[in-house]
């Protein structure tokens, strides 16, 4: 974040992301009642990763961080997503 | 800079006195120093674990130890040597001391965060050793902790998967203040390309602890909880598989081995430019070979499990991969030879151990690619040659790499200069010790003697007694080593600044250093390894 500026989010915008989160929440509990094979954990790591991007530019102001900062974590999940393939070649074609 | 008395680090006195200013010291040298005697004490400790190992397999048969006692010593020398020395060893002892100084700041950017990742370090060393003595009995399974056996073992399992998560957290603290250190804490006008070439390590390092660690730690806790609650992670029975295991962790225990070599890659890059006097050959190549291996090294982990039922196109994958990583270490090594290449090179201990680094890695290297290619793992897959193999890299890497490292700033960090004959006599013992304990691994282990195993066939037997020969060389030049060292520490002759005719920052400063590293904040005009006007440079 840049070091003169303050970036207040209001109580409303808060609250909404917190609703977004629970109803997410909600969804990654109901889905697995049902039996989608091997897209189980694909479905439930697609609902995680959406609520994570929530938090990381919601809660954790990253929407305010320079080009540097936001492609340094996105680069992080780069690696989370090839590790994921990586594993999944093996799942896949066992 | 640094011309005027200022007090050293060892002398300075702040709120604190005696052991409570080491102990609660957020001083980054005097937390290197910690880590250093921690390193050293459980060295030590799993050293003797090893020769006893190596007494009982001198011959078949029972010979000082039952078949239980050797399963529990090789689980915890194991436990000991990866979590609590090698992976942390390095980047902990040396960069926690070097790393500001090299880059021209006071201290690491968290230094709090610095001492409370050194007890978090001691609480985890010390739970894996009560591990031998808590609950059920020593821990069985080897350092892998592979299921489905670490969830049935009836061994204090537990304990040393809670050691090696709470290590986990360390590493990670202690990579996190790095990576923010350098970002944030380099000198005016060190720009990114005029940084020093071991700090680059360390930032390499860095992320892998800050981005794999996370992962051993959550499938430690997974085991845990396999065991405690039955939860069916692993247990086929319980909907779990078992090489799910070995993915999750070979997927940190993989960069894991980068975590532990690039650091020791760093070491030696800044010890020859010093001992041949010119500049590093290849300054970016050294650069992007650091960051193309702990790039690479993340997706390499399957070469660990060509022999788990993993998919063709798996092994395919993880097998290419593997050769590609090969890439960029060999790029380091035409460097490193390159740069002594013409120069005017000064055979001093550490140079001596920097080039059985290479001569050491060379060999682990090269004996990786056969365990790399998916035929010849196939045949040496948990034989002695891995036991080779890796000792060669991991000890004849990183450890020869510590043992350049401490030889190479002693005089920076003690203010005294050790004896050069006992030195070299030591490296002699170390090198020759080394190399007749693990080579004959690779001839019987292609003969099929397995790894981990108590009892042999006779016909193995002459590999084991080489081996166990070289294991009592190689501890009678530790023992020799680290006593020259001790003596030197306290009775040494009083080192100058730049006792070798560095140039890189360290050796601007006063040996030892004072407590805040610079009178001012150096301002940085030039590339690291500049030597054009080392004259001025010199004493």
């Amino acid at each position: 974040m840049k070091n003169d500026e303050k970036h207040i989010s209001s109580y409303s915008s808060l609250v909404i992301v917190l609703v977004i989160l629970l109803f997410l929440t909600t969804i990654s509990v109901l889905v697995t009642g049902f039996h989608l094979g091997a897209f189980t954990v694909a479905v439930a790591l697609i609902i995680a990763s959406v609520k994570v991007y929530i938090v990381l530019t919601q809660f954790m102001h990253l929407r305010f961080e320079n080009l540097f900062l936001r492609l340094a974590v996105a680069g992080v999940f780069v690696m989370f997503a090839l590790i994921t393939i990586g594993t999944f070649i093996d799942y896949f074609f066992r | 800079m640094g011309n005027e008395p200022e007090v050293s680090y060892l002398e300075y006195q702040g709120r604190h006195k005696g052991i409570w200013s080491w102990l609660l010291s957020t001083d980054h040298k005097r937390i290197g120093l910690l880590y250093l005697y921690a390193v050293v004490f459980f060295f030590f400790v799993a050293a003797t674990l090893g020769l006893l190992m190596r007494i009982e397999l001198i011959a078949p048969g029972r010979t000082i130890m039952e078949p239980q006692t050797y399963n529990g010593l090789f689980t915890i020398h194991g436990i000991i040597m990866i979590f609590v020395i090698v992976i942390p060893g390095l980047a902990a002892v040396f960069g926690n001391f070097f790393l500001p100084i090299l880059i021209g700041a006071r201290d690491v950017a968290f230094p709090k965060l610095n001492l409370f990742s050194w007890y978090l370090y001691m609480t985890g060393a010390f739970l894996g050793v009560a591990s031998q003595f808590l609950g059920s009995g020593p821990p069985d399974t080897g350092w892998t902790f592979y299921v489905p056996y670490s969830v049935e073992s009836g061994t204090s399992v537990i304990w040393a998967l809670t050691a090696a998560f709470i290590l986990g957290f360390s590493s990670i603290l202690t990579g996190l203040n790095f990576i923010v250190t350098i970002h944030r804490m380099r000198a005016p006008g060190m720009k990114w390309m005029r940084m020093p070439l071991f700090p680059w390590a360390l930032y390499a390092t860095a992320w892998i602890q800050v981005l794999a660690t996370p992962i051993i730690g959550i499938t430690l806790l997974m085991v845990i909880a396999e065991r405690v609650l039955n939860i069916g992670f692993f247990d086929p029975a319980l909907g779990g598989d078992p090489v799910l295991f070995q993915h999750l962790f070979w997927i940190y225990s993989h960069p894991a081995v980068y975590i532990m070599i690039l650091p020791a890659m760093g070491v030696v890059t800044e010890i020859f430019p010093t001992f041949s006097q010119k500049p590093v050959f290849g300054y970016g190549a050294i650069v992007i070979s650091s960051l193309a291996i702990a790039f690479v090294g993340y997706f390499v982990w399957g070469h660990h499990m060509f022999t788990s039922g993993m998919s063709y196109y798996a092994r395919w994958f993880f097998s290419f991969l593997t050769f590609i990583v090969a890439i960029p270490s060999a790029i380091k090594v035409f460097n490193w030879i390159s740069t002594m290449y013409g120069g005017s090179i000064d055979l001093k201990p550490p140079l001596l151990y920097a080039i059985s680094f290479i001569f050491l890695f060379l060999i682990g290297g090269f004996t990786g690619l056969v365990l790399g290619s998916l035929a010849t793992n196939v045949q040496t897959h948990d034989t002695a040659f891995v036991v080779a193999h890796f000792h060669y890299i991991i000890f004849g890497g990183m450890g020869f790499s510590f043992f350049a490292a401490i030889h190479y700033w002693f005089p920076k960090m003690y203010g005294r200069m050790y004896n050069n004959k006992v030195a070299n006599i030591a490296w002699g013992f170390n090198f020759v010790g080394f190399n007749l304990l693990y080579f004959p691994h690779f001839i019987i282990g292609i003969q099929g003697m397995p790894r981990r195993a108590y009892d042999y066939l006779p016909q193995f037997q002459t590999g084991h007694v080489l081996s166990t020969i070289g294991a009592f060389i190689l501890i009678t030049g530790l023992i020799l080593m680290v006593i020259n060292l001790m003596v030197a520490a306290r009775r040494g002759a009083k080192a100058p600044a730049n006792p070798w005719h560095g140039v890189t920052l360290e050796w601007m400063i006063p040996s030892p250093p004072p407590h805040e590293n610079f009178d001012e904040i150096p301002e940085i005009t030039t590339q690291p390894y500049f030597f054009g006007s080392k004259d001025k440079n010199k004493e």
